[in-house]
């Protein structure tokens, strides 16, 4: 294993990431603690508690969860796709490096940047409302895997694209309104009952449904079929991953 | 010397059906610089890709210092270092960080002091922790060096090292060349620049259409190959080559005031005695003489058009 090329590759990443500290850090912080202050306090104030939990808290998986899956694929996505760009990819493509220490350097930084917000939003969210953690581990498990899953993701992305207009088209037309959609702001349980069923094909909803689970012990799915469908997630983006690695696609002529 | 480098039966065919290289082989021996001269889109710069592992091979195989480039990659990519053709940095880092990076995805343990003394023999070292977007472009393609040099590499792949910069600045770059060849460092260039393959190179192998048409010792090559012309001022201008003279491969230049005899310098010298005794025995004066040898374009364009 070349963990120095691991190294250099996160260490690389994580100081893009301090150099452009206001927009990688202080954007998503700014624009959650928006959601908060216009849907948890203006609106959530005049609505009902959802199933025994105020809704200004019921809020605030669902929003980690949003800013997770968006910031994971796009630094995951933007930390690969630049290079190529560029054309400084070469230098790891020539590099005495495994696809899996590239995988690894490029999602493990990204995935760090995820729960860092994801922590930093947890942290603000506690000065708007009310929280109970009642599954830390639970709750650290679903923020690591998903931060993780979705950097794979993005990585793939990142691949795939070949203009900067296929880096965001995904992000933009299918994970925003997957996450909308997947139970962020309601429970799939005050929807009617196609539209219930309907969802259950959303994979965002298994993401949302567990990882609120850890915070209220509330869920609109199993919580174990919440974390096998992520697991499942992270298998097959690993399995693209290394499909992608074997044929080259996208990286070697 | 030992052959460093080792490219058997190398073939590689784009997903597009191009052919861009066809059965190459070469041995490139250690310490050694040799350049690979061809015209645009000969093969040159996937033949580095190959070797390199940017491009994935069709057939054949490379070994580095004994390390097959596909079954033992880590042991072979460590012991090379590639400047690419284009120059591509990251804009927003420093020379210092980009070479630490570099180092580091080569698998070697971080060592700030080695850093610099690389970004000091390329003249960086006041330059170190600028951003490389606000450095020139001939610096810029020493970062491009430094950065191939971080993780000290024995072999070193220039690709069109000169491409686009200026005269001044080449001579700089043929400089550090020279320098790194003194420490040992075996170098690949690629360059369609032949003035710098006359300038810099031991050995000279031209590409042309994917295939190696000629691997030689710069010196025998020019030696071999290269026609020689003799001049002969004349002191009065002839209309035409006279009779007695007409077995000699001759022709006049700049007004019937200039015998040029063009020979080939494998031929028996003793050519040369019997034309100026037949030019004297023509009655013809002339005030001076000289010889000149081909360049290397001169013999590369004659290759390159066979």
């Amino acid at each position: 294993m070349n963990f120095y090329a691991i190294r250099a590759i996160y260490q690389f990443e994580m100081g893009r990431t301090f150099r452009t500290l206001i927009q990688s850090i202080l954007s998503p912080v700014l624009s959650t603690s928006l959601y908060f202050i216009v849907f948890g306090s203006a609106i959530g104030s005049r609505m009902t508690d959802i199933q025994g939990v105020p809704y200004g808290a019921f809020l605030v998986p669902g929003l980690i969860m949003l800013s997770i899956l968006t910031e994971s694929i796009s630094n995951a996505s933007f930390g690969i796709y630049f290079p190529r760009f560029i054309g400084t990819i070469y230098e790891v493509l020539s590099a005495p490096v495994s696809p899996l220490e590239i995988v690894i350097g490029y999602v493990s930084a990204a995935a760090s940047k995820s729960i860092m917000i994801g922590s930093i939003i947890l942290l603000t969210a506690s000065l708007f409302v009310d929280l109970t953690i009642m599954h830390p581990f639970t709750m650290a498990l679903f923020l690591v895997l998903t931060s993780v899953t979705f950097s794979l993701f993005g990585f793939i992305i990142g691949i795939w694209a070949d203009s900067w207009e296929k880096l965001q088209i995904i992000p933009l037309l299918i994970i925003t309104p997957l996450t909308f959609l997947g139970g962020s702001f309601y429970s799939i349980s005050m929807l009617p009952a196609l539209w219930q069923k309907l969802t259950l094909f959303n994979p965002v909803v298994y993401l949302i449904s567990g990882f609120r689970w850890s915070f209220y012990e509330i869920a609109d799915v199993n919580v174990g079929t919440s974390l096998a469908m992520t697991a499942l997630f992270l298998l097959v983006f690993v399995g693209i991953i290394s499909w992608i690695f074997k044929t080259g696609y996208r990286l070697k002529k | 010397m030992s052959a460093i480098i080792k490219i058997e039966n190398l073939s590689k065919t784009y997903a597009s059906g191009f052919q861009a290289l066809k059965n190459i082989n070469l041995e490139i021996n250690e310490g050694e610089i040799i350049a690979l001269l061809g015209p645009n889109g000969a093969g040159k710069t996937t033949l580095i890709s190959v070797v390199c592992g940017i491009v994935n091979p069709s057939g054949g195989r490379v070994l580095i210092d004994g390390y097959d480039i596909i079954k033992d990659y880590r042991a072979a990519r460590k012991l090379i270092g590639l400047v690419p053709q284009e120059l591509a940095t990251d804009a927003f880092e420093t020379p210092t960080a980009t070479l630490t990076f570099s180092r580091g995805v080569f698998g070697k343990k971080p060592d700030a002091a080695f850093v610099q003394s690389v970004l000091k023999s390329l003249s960086l070292d006041d330059k170190k922790d600028s951003k490389i977007m606000a450095l020139s472009g001939g610096m810029k393609r020493r970062v491009m060096i430094g950065k191939a040099l971080a993780h000290e590499p024995r072999i070193l792949f220039l690709d069109e090292p000169t491409a686009g910069v200026d005269v001044e600045l080449r001579k700089d770059m043929w400089n550090v060349v020279r320098e790194l060849k003194k420490s040992g460092v075996t170098i690949i260039l690629t360059t369609h620049y032949i003035e710098e393959a006359e300038e810099m190179a031991d050995r000279v192998a031209v590409i042309n259409k994917g295939e190696i048409i000629l691997v030689e010792n710069k010196e025998v090559l020019m030696q071999k190959l290269g026609e020689k012309r003799l001049y002969l001022r004349l002191l009065q201008p002839l209309s035409a080559i006279p009779a007695g003279l007409a077995n000699y491969n001759l022709n006049l230049q700049d007004e019937g005031t200039t015998l040029v005899y063009t020979y080939d310098t494998r031929t028996d010298s003793s050519d040369i005695t019997h034309l100026l005794d037949a030019v004297a025995a023509a009655g013809i004066r002339f005030n001076d003489l000289d010889t000149r040898q081909n360049s290397l374009e001169e013999i590369f364009v004659n290759l390159v058009k066979k």
